[in-house]
């Protein structure tokens, strides 16, 4: 039978809650069950009302769930907000101090098992417990985290679990929320989305990284920065973004595979720099975490709505590549390809993710994940090489062999200026135009390289749901749950939006009785680019722009306001009571 | 693998795009001799530069040339450094786009200390974009686009780098080629950030501080001025009037940034294979 339990712990910031999701979710993945995990949280260090959602169960899971069974209440601030998502056979853990009037409360006495530092897991033991996991499978977790640094508060914290667990087979009464065992085995690895971007790229070959912190793509580059040493790659935490592109295209130029990661507010500071590796040529990776905007907007929070900029930033005219990862695995694994790809193409290539994936883990087996050979920067001197080098020779493809400086007696010169072919700058138009028109041809290149939309479900289906990057999980989740009720619906994403090439997706739009598109900002940003791209329409547009990521249950709700989908079967009450969706 | 037998021939010679009589023509001059004294050839040295007419100075020389945005010298030349530190790099621009545009970056290069070299064209002006006050113009510089004369206090970039303990600080002048060279070579030859900011004439946009302004007021350090005396150079940097110390003004020795990346004792990274069993052994984090 099939298991799907969504657990929500709320609480303040600072009350431990990502670490007993964190715990929590490795004890249920080795324990060999499926799991989502998801976060949200508000822009401070302390308070506010922070969230850490597992969903767990048979699987596998590409987004949580509005409802929720399991709700875990730090403060009575979580019993409150969260009341009207709870299902029918919903159980809440809370404090004895917490005050809860709903059906399904178990107040717990933490203080009669120690003291409060020991409180998180004490709630660890409790919900493994309530989750049917073996208190091994639960020691072994906690292990991993103090085991060998700390031995003694290891053994305090032993003997807590212990206490809570014994409390928790007296005193909690039935509930419909114990999984059955586990079904997956094999080593499986838990990351999230930036993780996965941090360990594809050093895997692809990254030698350089210049950032400037700033939430959510930070933790991209303090991933990388614990790895840097094992895998020989160098990290600066640049003074501004403007120095950190600028940083990453020096390198890059002197031979390091480079990137940057930022968000839109500190991509807006780097379009200049774009501009200029696309001029000299330069390969860069610049990995764009996105949150909803404009200026500073909602830090902490999800959307998609970044597109049509990082399309468009830099001046003049050359070729570039966007990929817009769906899930763990393609973070990983496209942005090996990405780092590739900037190489050979000697172009600018965007990875653009968001708030939701950076911060969702879901388990993987390690053969998902893909790097191909490390990225080798540079060509060698050939022995006819023409002396004095030509740096931007003309090419048939437009790609000219591309020395690096100080490694052979070549000079290599570059130039932000217009420049003739040795690279030194020129205002004669015909080589002008001779320039131009070799960058351009690079995107032949780009275009051969293309991933393909993934079209999931039958071709000539009633409702083809389009859609790119992180709502993927969500959006193929909604579509399932209609395909389970009868209606024929299937899903087209992309994780490469663009180039964007009409003959890999015009003929699947073209025969869906109905399209509608469904993406992370206000105005239906990709919508116009499939238009623009191949002149179909998309009329109908599920849109979410207040900061939240995408669930399947929104999706349908949305979609009852559509022509033709109003009346939609009610999903099963066990599972899925409410919507979450606020008109 | 420094090479005494380069010559002057081997960095070229280039039509350019100076007016006559420039400053500009003394800088690369000593710039050439200072690469020659130090024993490098031209594919040793990576000249980086942003934008201006000072900035077109890589081009009028052989070496490796990045000639980047305006105000981005500094970043590009650390990312060079930092992907191979085997290559002298020396990053060249002028006033307007070092200290102005690229403000931020110069005092951020000061802090870090890369094994690197500073080279400013000092015109007090913008050049290339035809005579606007820069952030090293007098004070009451009347210009177009200031037509009262300039308000703001002058941007002493020498005071600046001293206060900061830059590693090596000097002022040079362009109508002063010999001593220029060698404080090039020396900016070239230290190991840590070095500053050189170059006093240099435009002929056209700048009649106040003209050659025979710079002769009257530039005078060299005496022999048995001590640069690592702090204090006495922050004074020293002060003195920008009636007189003009030109010079190392400061000198002292600091850790080179670079040295915290284990990798880079392995020379270049384009040299460097990704560890075979790196990945297998970095998932086992998240097992
Ligand atoms: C981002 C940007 N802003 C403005 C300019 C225009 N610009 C080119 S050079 C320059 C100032 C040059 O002054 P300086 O750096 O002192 O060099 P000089 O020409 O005096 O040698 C300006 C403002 C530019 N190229 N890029
Ligand atoms: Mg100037």
């Amino acid at each position: 039978m099939s298991q799907d339990i969504q657990l929500l712990i709320g609480g303040e910031a600072g009350q431990g809650l990502v670490t007993i999701g964190q715990l929590l979710g490795k004890a249920l993945v080795r324990a060999g069950h499926q799991i989502f995990t998801s976060q949200g949280y508000h822009s401070r260090i302390r308070g506010g009302h922070n969230v850490f959602a597992i969903r767990a169960g048979s699987g596998p899971f590409f987004a949580s769930r509005d409802s929720i069974d399991i709700l875990v209440a730090l403060n009575s601030e979580t019993v409150a907000l969260h009341r009207d998502q709870l299902t029918s056979r919903a159980v809440i853990v809370a404090d004895t101090a917490i005050s809860s009037d709903l059906p399904g409360t178990i107040s717990v006495p933490f203080a009669e098992f120690g003291p409060e530092r020991f409180w998180n897991t004490a709630a660890l033991a409790l919900l493994g417990q309530i989750l049917g996991l073996s208190s091994t499978q639960l020691q072994q977790a906690v292990e991993t985290m103090f085991g060998k640094k700390h031995p003694e508060m290891m053994a305090e914290n032993l003997k807590i679990m212990e206490k809570s667990r014994k409390w928790a087979i007296d005193q909690v009464p039935k509930h419909g929320c114990t999984l059955s065992a586990g079904a997956v085995t094999g080593d499986r690895l838990l990351l999230n989305g930036n993780e996965a971007i941090a360990l594809g790229a050093l895997a692809a070959g990254l030698k350089f990284c210049a950032f400037y912190p700033m939430t959510p793509s930070t933790s991209i580059a303090m991933e990388l920065i614990t790895h840097a040493e094992t895998m020989g790659c160098v990290t600066e935490q640049a003074e501004d973004e403007i120095a950190a592109i600028n940083m990453a295209i020096g390198a890059a130029f002197a031979g390091a595979p480079s990137m940057v990661t930022t968000s839109g507010g500190g991509f807006a500071l780097m379009a200049e720099g774009v501009s200029l590796a696309g001029m000299t040529e330069t390969p860069v990776l610049i990995v764009v975490a996105q949150r909803p905007g404009p200026a500073t907007g909602m830090p902490t929070r999800t959307e998609q709505a970044d597109l049509e900029f990082i399309l468009h930033a830099g001046h003049g005219e050359f070729p570039r590549a966007i990929f817009a990862p769906g899930n763990i695995e393609t973070c990983f694994n496209l942005t090996a390809k990405a780092l590739a790809l900037a190489e050979r193409s000697q172009s600018p290539i965007f990875l653009l993710t968001d708030q939701f994936l950076a911060d969702s883990t879901r388990p993987l087996a390690p053969s998902e994940l893909k790097a191909g050979t490390p990225v080798k920067a540079g060509a060698e001197p050939g022995d006819t090489e023409t002396t004095p080098y030509q740096r931007y020779r003309l090419t048939e493809n437009g790609i000219s062999p591309r020395l690096l400086p100080g490694l052979s007696q070549h000079l290599v010169v570059a130039g932000s200026d217009e420049h003739d072919q040795d690279g030194h700058l020129s205002e004669d138009h015909q080589t002008r135009i001779a320039m131009v028109e070799k960058r351009l041809r690079k995107f032949a290149l780009l275009k051969e390289e293309t991933v393909r939309p993934v079209l999931d479900g039958e071709h000539d289906c009633s409702l083809l749901l389009v859609c790119w990057g992180s709502s993927q999980g969500p959006v193929q989740e909604a579509a399932a749950m209609l395909r389970a009720q009868g209606s024929s619906v299937a899903t087209l994403h992309f994780s490469q939006v663009w180039p964007l090439l009409p003959v890999q997706f015009l003929n699947i739009l073209q025969a869906a009785d109905q399209v509608v598109s469904v993406e992370g900002n206000a105005t239906g940003q990709f919508a116009r680019l499939i238009q623009r791209a191949s002149g179909f329409v998309i009329a109908e547009q599920i849109n979410r722009y207040d900061g939240l990521p995408f669930t399947a249950r929104y999706i349908l709700a949305k979609l009852e306001k559509i022509a033709g989908w109003e009346k939609l079967p009610v999903i099963n009450p066990n599972t899925d009571t409410s919507t979450g969706v606020k008109s | 693998m420094t090479s005494s037998q380069v010559t002057i021939e081997e960095y070229g010679k280039y039509e350019t795009a100076w007016c006559p009589g420039c400053g500009n023509f003394g800088i690369l001059n000593s710039l050439k001799q200072a690469l020659v004294a130090c024993g490098l050839a031209p594919h040793q040295v990576l000249l980086v530069s942003g934008i201006g007419q000072a900035a077109k100075t890589p081009h009028y020389l052989k070496a490796n040339v990045f000639n980047g945005l305006h105000g981005r010298s500094l970043p590009v030349a650390i990312g060079a450094k930092l992907a191979n530190p085997e290559l002298t790099v020396i990053a060249e621009s002028g006033d307007g786009c070092m200290y102005g545009e690229g403000g931020n970056h110069f005092l951020a290069a000061l802090r870090r200390n890369l094994d690197i070299t500073i080279l400013t064209h000092d015109n007090q002006v913008y050049g290339l974009t035809k005579g606007q006050a820069s952030p090293t113009s007098d004070q009451g510089f009347a210009t177009k686009a200031q037509p009262h004369g300039v308000v703001a206090t002058p941007f002493n970039p020498v005071a600046v780098a001293v206060t900061m303990g830059a590693s090596l600080v000097a002022r040079g002048y362009s109508g002063m080629p010999g001593h220029l060279t060698k404080l090039i070579a020396q900016a070239i030859q230290h190991r840590g950030t070095a500053l050189v900011d170059i006093l240099q004439p435009c002929v056209v946009f700048n009649k106040v501080n003209t050659y025979r302004w710079y002769k009257e007021r530039c005078y060299e350090l005496n022999a048995d001025y001590d640069p690592r005396d702090r204090d006495q150079a922050l004074r020293t940097a002060l003195e920008f009037g009636g007189r003009i110390p030109l010079g190392v003004i400061y000198k002292t020795h600091k850790p080179l940034f670079e040295e915290q990346f284990a990798v880079l004792k392995k020379g270049p990274l384009a040299r460097q294979e990704v560890p075979q069993d790196g990945l297998q052994q970095l998932l086992r984090h998240y097992t």
